[in-house]
Formats: C-alpha cells, sequence, structure tokens
C-alpha cells in the first residue's frame, strides 16, 4: 500500500452536509499543497460532481475504473482550479450493488499510490453503499448537525464503524446557529460531544455562503471571508496536524446584525 | 419590476447559474446519456470533419446542451458544436 491517507466522511443520515464537506476539505487539502482525490461512492444519486463544478468533465466513473472499462487515470477527472485536485464520480445510472467492498479496499489501496489524501464521500445510510465507501477508509469522520435525528444516527454509524475496525472516529458539527444556540434553543457543541462521546474536529456555522458556493460549484472554502471558509480551512489545517483553536462563532454575526443590536440595545 | 430586474443584475446571480447547471445535469440523467456516450459523438463527429478540414482541437468545443427552438421557443436538447477550423485541407480546395 502507498502512503496516502484514506478518510470516509459518513453521518447515517442525509441531508447533513456530507457531500459539501467533502468537497470543501478535499479542495482545502489541495491549497494546502496536497495531491487530493475526492470519491463518490454514492452510485445512482452522484452529487459531488456538481458541488465540485465537474459535472461536464465526466467521461468514465468509478464503476468503469472497477470494472475496468477504463484505467484508473482514465476515471480521475482534474479539478477546474487547484492543481493535484481530482475527482472520481460516482456512476449515475448504476446501483449500489455495482461494486463489492473488497473492490473498493483495491480501488482505495491504489489511489493511495498516487495521492496524499483520498476523501471519500459515503452515502446516507447503512446499507452497501455505506459499506463501499468505508472499506478502503483508514479514518472515518462524521458530520452531525445539532438535531436530535442526526446526532442519534451518527451515534448508530460511530457503533457500526468501531464494528468495521474503523475506531476514533471525529465529529464535525455543522450548521451550528449562533444566535439559538445563544438563546438554549439549538443544542451546543459541548452537548453533542457530550452525548456521542468522540473527538471533536471541528464547526461549521450555518452560512448562507454554502448555498451560494454551492450553486456555482466553487467550494466555499476557496473564498476568503466566509466563516464558513474559515471553519473549513480550521479543520484542514487540523487534519495536517496543525493545532488550531476552534472557531469563534460569534464573530461571525453579520455587521447589519451587530449595528440592529447596538440600536435595540440587545 | 423591470427597475428591480435592472437594478439586481439578475444575470449574474448565483441562483442563475444554478438553475443552469441544474437544467445540464437533468437533460443528462433524465435521457439517460452519459457523458460517455457524448465523448462517443464528439470522436466521431471530430473524426468526419477532420477528413475535409484541419481543426483546432484546442478550441473544439461539443456539448450537450438546451436551448429554445426557432420557431416556437420550444426548450429542446441540443448538441452544440463549435470547431474551430485551421485551414482546408489540400485535396478539397
Amino acid at each position: 500500500m502507498g502512503k496516502g491517507k484514506a478518510i470516509v466522511i459518513t453521518s447515517g443520515k442525509g441531508g447533513v452536509g456530507k457531500t459539501t464537506t467533502t468537497a470543501n476539505i478535499g479542495t482545502g487539502l489541495a491549497m494546502l499543497g496536497y495531491k487530493v482525490v475526492v470519491v463518490d461512492t454514492d452510485i445512482g444519486l452522484r452529487n459531488l460532481d456538481v458541488v465540485m463544478g465537474l459535472e461536464n468533465r465526466i467521461v468514465y466513473d468509478i464503476v468503469d475504473v472497477i470494472e475496468g472499462t477504463c484505467r484508473l487515470k482514465q476515471g480521475l477527472i482534474k479539478d477546474k482550479r487547484f492543481e493535484g485536485l481530482f475527482l472520481l464520480p460516482a456512476a449515475q445510472t448504476r446501483d449500489k450493488t455495482a461494486i463489492k467492498p473488497e473492490q473498493m479496499l483495491e480501488l482505495v489501496g491504489k489511489l493511495k499510490e498516487e495521492f496524499d489524501y483520498i476523501i471519500i464521500d459515503s452515502p446516507a445510510g447503512i446499507e452497501q453503499g455505506f459499506k463501499n465507501s468505508i472499506a478502503g477508509a483508514d479514518e472515518a469522520y462524521i458530520v452531525t448537525t445539532p438535531e436530535v435525528s442526526a446526532v442519534r444516527d451518527a451515534d448508530r454509524v460511530i457503533g457500526i464503524l468501531e464494528a468495521n475496525g474503523l475506531h476514533e472516529p471525529k465529529l464535525i458539527v455543522n450548521r451550528i446557529r449562533y444566535e439559538m444556540v445563544k438563546k438554549g434553543d439549538m443544542m451546543n457543541v459541548e452537548d453533542i460531544v457530550d452525548i456521542l462521546a468522540i473527538d471533536l474536529l471541528g464547526i461549521i456555522p450555518d452560512d448562507e455562503s454554502i448555498v451560494i458556493s454551492t450553486n456555482k460549484g466553487e467550494p466555499v472554502i476557496a473564498e476568503e471571508k466566509p466563516l464558513a471558509a474559515k471553519a473549513f480551512r480550521n479543520i484542514c489545517d487540523r487534519i495536517v496536524g496543525k493545532e488550531v483553536e476552534l472557531l469563534n462563532l460569534e464573530n461571525g454575526e453579520g455587521k447589519l446584525s451587530k449595528i440592529l443590536k447596538l440600536l435595540f440595545n440587545k | 419590476m423591470d427597475l428591480f430586474k435592472s437594478f439586481g443584475r439578475n444575470k449574474t446571480k448565483s441562483k442563475n447559474v444554478a438553475k443552469e447547471r441544474l437544467k445540464l445535469v437533468l437533460i443528462r440523467d433524465r435521457a439517460d446519456i452519459s457523458p460517455r456516450f457524448v465523448e462517443m459523438i464528439k470522436g466521431d463527429i471530430v473524426r468526419v470533419v477532420n477528413e475535409y478540414v484541419e481543426i483546432d482541437l484546442d478550441g473544439l468545443d461539443i456539448k450537450l446542451t438546451r436551448m429554445k427552438r426557432d420557431y416556437d421557443n420550444t426548450p429542446v436538447s441540443a448538441l452544440v458544436a463549435s470547431i474551430p477550423i485551421i485551414k482546408v485541407k489540400d485535396n478539397y480546395k
């Protein structure tokens, strides 16, 4: 096996931001100068391609690579902006049974020889697609949101990961709304870490700029200002071993809301 | 309303980018047209055109898109090809 590290991004629950997280971490690590491939394992419902803005460049996909229809290098799509960043897209017209975990393990093994980081986007659920996605992974990052359903599913997934030899997964809490947390209407990060009892990798605020960047197919991390971009950059720094303080979400409040607060003395 | 529109620079809004990108992706998803299929067509078109003229391959742009039909403005899927020609081959001059 090569020297690269394979990380699976998973959550159990759908819609918590796995794909956005994958795209941003992948892009962020490439921005730090690493050679990175982001892999979409959600066969039949691929989306990492549109989040990365590479949907028009797909010729071959992961099933083609595994079945030998094309060579590995032909299946990899070069990012349009960042050197050293590649996408291996999922197949859209096949289903999850097109790949077996053993094949995925072999594929990730080959990718490790070429890349520093292999970031694998897992499908929602805990079925075969999920099993494929974790098959070759060295580490797992769990994405959750401060909602009861998402945290519950995260807990379930942590258990399954453990059972499959993926110990000590790390947690990313996404879509935190600072104002709601302050009012006590949303669980805070400590609450969630308490419940799940795993290490925290980072927190991402609920940020409109993510919607806009997804509209454009350009991961937000490449932008300088948005708080979410900063949050993802912090996560990438931690992945490569730097110590970074947890993001202060209070700073993320817009100027307008600060002015309003001053005006209304609240 | 038009006044607001002109102030809003509607064309460059990211939601419009999103809508356009989605339309294109959905054409392929719904028609089950794989990008590889488009690549195959592309290859054949290039081969045929290349018989007659020299093509600037770097400037080549053949893609599946969506456009309004000339005579009734109905949106349809279209294969649009832009093939820059360097020169006509000698034996056809």
